[in-house]
């Protein structure tokens, strides 16, 4: 049961002479929500496509429960693809596109019927059989794109990007789409963005990948909270990054001020990168908190107030439901749990070197 | 009002080219020498010699637009695969020939082709068995399949180039091997080029009368001979623009009952 469902044993692939993954190790479980996420060109796109056949690695192998699927062409495999471009075939209409793979494999007309009808209404899209694909919007030809995919029971589901091209709101109202499919149908997901929200919000396993390197892997809240390096932190949501010193354990200086924390083991006076989100900075009268600063800027954004303070010689970003206005001189804090010290990398390799393994 | 203005130059050329002497066609068509109203130029077309002349054409321009498409599509797919660098350059090695003259093509063939032409003397230097061609209805076949490739080759090319790639990875995905992707997918989309290739093909083998001139040595006759021998060795142009009128009126209908019957199988093909 613990087992792997998917696993990339040390895959790397070169295209035309640049490395785009360099020996990825990765386990995907089965029933998991696991995404891809990372700037673009990172190779995520590479990565999903070995594993969905499209692609040979150079070296490496891809297991799918144990079996070895490096060399098996894409149709032999037990998982279906969601396009980013949703790739629906413009000569069928909307039934002819679910019913294509359900044809090939030889199921009876009764079945297929049904398959459409319920495949239909599971992405709400009742009554769409007759349509043809040019008549429907980019969010329904992905809706389809999707029912196209889950009728052949995948035991995975590879989605690229898939609302990448979609509004903002239509994109939100799609992410809560796609969770309840996923808890409906009981399938793997492994999906691919690069938008950090998205995968905060859908998620069960996170990896962030950079220049073909996983950089850190797990859930939302551990990738959120307690980011490994300073490529995390910077990519995953707003956050103040700063260069500091750890004089010893449990006491970090920054900007030459004392602020106790709850990190140990980094060893006495070596310099560190410390990662504090906008929203865990606090905001004092003058002459309160620690680190004295002035508020250089500010924008009202709905659930708060977002602030850039000067302090330090740093341009805090701060986000508070308290509005401090430009020029108010205020005392920075923070508690001593929400600030995360990461190492700092000792070598260009060493900040790309993959985490779990 | 720019708009209108930037269409002129087309409408006179329309106007200078097409619709008038098409209006000439017409008037000689349906005139007699002296003027006079008459179908008989239109009825002309029933004379044994002529339907069998009409009958023959239409065997050899179905032939060689066949055997275009059968060469034609194969070579199309295999353009699509090269990288587009290369592909563009393949394609335009096909376009080259044809910025020859079409009359001075078929002359190089008709030498070619001869009893005692280049290619006979070469088979002969290897002591193999010369051909025999020049001056039958296989030649002409030949010369047509020549021309016309090219006519069938583009279209189909240029369909195919667009289908993209995550389309036929999608077939894949989906279950369909490669013989399932190409006849489910890649096939039905190509469609739309494959109807223009057949109809840039068929509709000039039909009434071409050089090829048959040239190649077929005036042994065999087809439909555009005998419409041409009446422009110019029985000068009976009106004789000539009839027959021309209603082997006009049968392309159309073939069209029409092509593109129906297209429309039928797409569904079909599904
Ligand atoms: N077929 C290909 N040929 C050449 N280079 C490619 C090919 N596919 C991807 N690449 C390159 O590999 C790198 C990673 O690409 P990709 O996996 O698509 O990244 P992502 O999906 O994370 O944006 C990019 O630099 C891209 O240009
Ligand atoms: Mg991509």
């Amino acid at each position: 049961m613990n087992a792997p469902l998917i696993r990339l044993d040390k895959v790397s692939k070169t295209f035309d002479g640049t490395m785009v993954l360099d020996e990825l190790e990765l386990s995907i479980k089965e029933n998991e929500f696991m995404t891809l996420l990372g700037p673009s060109g990172c190779g995520k796109t590479t990565t999903l496509r070995i594993i969905g056949g499209f692609e040979k690695p150079d070296t490496g192998r891809v297991y799918f429960e144990g079996t070895d699927i490096t060399d098996l062409a894409p149709n032999k495999r037990q998982l279906n693809t969601v396009f980013q471009k949703y790739a629906l075939f413009s000569h069928m209409n909307i039934a002819e596109n679910i019913a294509f793979g359900l044809k090939i494999k030889g199921k009876t007309k009764s079945y297929i019927h049904d398959k459409i009808k319920y495949a239909l209404k599971l992405v709400n899209l009742d009554g769409y059989e007759r349509r043809s694909v040019t008549s429907l919007s980019g969010g329904q030809q992905q809706r389809i794109a999707i029912a196209r995919a889950i009728v052949n029971e995948p035991r995975v589901l590879l989605l690229d990007e898939p609302l990448g091209a979609l509004d903002l709101k239509l994109r939100q109202d799609m992410q809560y789409e796609l969770i309840r499919l996923k808890n409906e149908l009981g399938i793997t997901f492994i999906y691919v963005t690069h938008d950090q929200e998205e995968a905060l919000t859908m998620s069960d396993t996170i990896v962030v990948m950079n220049q073909g390197y996983i950089q850190q892997m797990g859930t939302p809240e551990d990738i959120y909270n307690e980011p490994e390096n300073a490529f995390v932190a910077d990519f995953i949501g707003d956050s103040n990054i700063i260069d500091s010193l750890m004089i010893e354990d449990k006491l970090v200086e920054i900007f030459g001020v004392k602020f106790p924390c709850v990190d140990t083991g980094f060893g006495r006076n070596q310099p560190v990168d410390v990662v504090i989100r906008p929203e865990d900075v606090e905001l004092h009268p003058e002459g309160e908190g620690r680190l004295p600063g002035v508020v250089s800027h500010i924008i009202f954004k709905g659930v708060h107030y977002e602030m850039e303070v000067m302090a330090g010689g740093f341009e805090w970003l701060v986000h508070s439901t308290v509005c401090h206005p430009v020029g108010a001189k205020v005392g920075i804090d923070v508690d001593p749990f929400n600030i995360q010290i990461m190492k700092k990398p000792e070598s260009e390799d060493e900040e790309a070197v993959g985490v779990n393994g | 009002m720019g708009k209108k203005s930037l269409a002129a130059p087309y409408i006179v050329w329309m106007a200078g080219f097409i619709v008038i002497p098409l209006l000439f066609v017409f008037y000689y068509g349906l005139t007699d020498k002296s003027g006079a109203f008459t179908l008989e130029n239109l009825a002309a077309i029933a004379s044994p010699e002529k339907v069998s002349a009409l009958l023959r054409s239409l065997k050899l321009s179905v032939l060689s637009t066949a055997i275009c498409l059968l060469l034609a599509y194969p070579l199309a797919m295999i353009l699509k695969g090269l990288h587009v660098k290369k592909g563009s350059f393949v394609v335009f090695l096909f376009i080259l020939p044809m910025w020859m003259n079409f009359l001075l093509r078929t002359m190089a063939w008709q030498t070619l082709l001869d009893r005692n032409g280049v290619i006979n003397n070469v088979l002969a230097f290897f002591h193999l068995p010369g051909i025999n061609i020049i001056n039958t209805q296989a030649a002409i076949v030949f010369g047509m399949v020549y021309n016309f490739l090219p006519f069938m080759v583009l279209p189909i090319y240029n369909v195919l180039i667009k289908i993209g790639d995550d389309t036929v990875e999608a077939a894949r995905d989906l279950g369909a091997d490669g013989v399932q992707t190409f006849f489910r997918v890649i096939f039905p989309l190509s469609m739309p080029g494959i109807v223009s290739g057949i109809t840039m093909v068929f509709v000039p083998a039909l009434t071409t009368f050089v090829i048959s001139d040239l190649l077929g040595g005036g042994m065999v006759l087809l439909i555009g001979n005998v419409i041409e021998q009446e422009f110019t060795f029985t000068a009976n142009w009106n004789l000539g623009s009839g027959l021309s009128l209603v082997l006009m009126v049968f392309i159309l209908i073939s069209m029409v009952l092509f593109a129906k019957y297209d429309k039928d199988g797409e569904g079909a093909a599904v």
